[in-house]
């Protein structure tokens, strides 16, 4: 490809430092205790939705369910007005308009050069049902847990935090041909 | 100043769901320009190639960590009023471990994947489904593994608490461990920047 200046395929601008990245997202975060008396979630927003989900397919089994019946419980007035699937809209557009700014936004598949574009697929998938089970079994994710308790100084938040390093770091020789 | 506003009922809420998209947005932002958007970028990380994970993670960490100190030593905050992640210790430890391994095996964690969709992703959009699929397993699970699931419950404990020590020792001690990674960030990206794989680039 030439490198001519067509706005419309101007390379993406560079990230951004990475400790000026993490203070905006610690003053993101500072606010949310600030204003909210919370950190920040994620998968929360997951449960929500499948609470939901489960409920308008089987009402008496999701109630039945003492998980998905926390889930429903929740909420202003609806199970899905609640906070974190509020929060994780916001972090749709926040994205969105981020990559927007830097021209990054475009539908593309990431992976290493090693691998096939289905192969990716099929680990992004296998990924995600581990992240879900994991997330649910130790009551939030990265960003509930690792950031939002390891600012609050959380003994669990820590823990999770170390093992989320420690799982990634161990799985890592098996995965390289998908990565490196 | 009476801190946390929400808890002490300065607005209701309806209001604190567009807070909670506000504050999704700024979220959002900062995880996509801190290149969290890529699975390479993170997954670099477990390569040692790239710590940006390490970096922007734990300046965030002290960041909030500092503020939420000194707004509390003021007095401007009510620390006692901000929620505290319970620990479950053992669900946490097997938990951390599952979703680690996740990490690396499907590039992103909940909350990246989402920025990740957000700037056209397509693996993305496959690990989101994932997701709905690993959260529909544990739902289903949840009374077979209820037990395990609420072992270990220590309710509201932080590090201060468990070592003994003051909560300003252990803000001091978080910040050098924080500086300390960072140096020793720097070096591993070194060591390993010249080994790669690099016949595949």
């Amino acid at each position: 490809m030439s490198s001519d200046s067509h706005s419309v395929e101007r390379s993406p601008a560079p990230y951004m430092n990475p400790y000026l990245a993490g203070i905006g997202l610690g003053l993101v975060l500072l606010a949310s205790f600030v204003v909210m008396g919370r950190g920040l979630g994620a998968s929360g927003a997951f449960s929500s939705v499948c609470a939901v989900a489960v409920d308008a397919v089987a009402p008496a089994h999701a109630q039945g369910n003492s998980f998905w019946r926390e889930y429903l419980a929740s909420g202003v007035g609806h199970p899905l007005k609640e906070f974190l699937v509020f929060e994780v809209l916001g972090v749709l557009v926040g994205g969105f308009f981020s990559g927007l700014l830097a021209g990054r936004v475009r539908r593309t598949v990431e992976k290493g050069p090693r691998i096939s574009i289905r192969g990716r697929f099929a680990w992004a998938f296998v990924g995600g049902i581990l992240m879900g089970i994991g997330a649910k079994l130790a009551r939030g994710c990265t960003s509930g847990q690792a950031l939002s308790g390891g600012a609050v100084l959380s003994a669990g938040g820590w823990a999770f935090m170390m093992m989320v390093f420690a799982g990634g770091y161990g799985a890592a020789w098996l995965m390289r041909r998908q990565w490196q | 100043m009476n801190a946390p506003f929400f808890k002490f009922g300065l607005f209701g809420d309806e209001v604190s769901l567009i807070v909670a998209c506000a504050i999704g947005i700024g979220f959002g932002f900062f995880l996509e320009q801190a290149g969290f958007g890529s699975a390479r970028k993170l997954t670099d990380q477990f390569y040692f190639k790239d710590m940006a994970v390490f970096r922007v993670m734990f300046t965030a960490i002290v960041t909030a960590m500092l503020g939420l100190f000194y707004l509390g030593a003021v007095g401007w905050v009510d620390l006692s009023l901000v929620y505290v992640t319970p620990t479950y210790l053992w669900p946490q430890i097997v938990g951390g471990l599952l979703l680690g391994v996740g990490f690396i095996v499907g590039g992103y964690c909940p909350g990246t994947s989402v920025v990740a969709m957000s700037t056209g992703k397509v693996d993305a959009v496959v690990n989101i489904v994932g997701i709905f699929v690993g959260v529909l397993v544990i739902g289903e699970a949840w009374p077979a593994i209820e037990g395990f699931a609420n072992s270990s419950a220590l309710g509201r404990l932080t590090l201060p608490e468990v070592f003994h020590l003051p909560m300003g020792l252990v803000v001091f001690l978080v910040v050098l461990m924080a500086v300390g990674g960072f140096w020793g960030a720097g070096v591993l990206e070194r060591r390993f920047a010249d080994r790669p794989a690099k016949e595949d680039q």
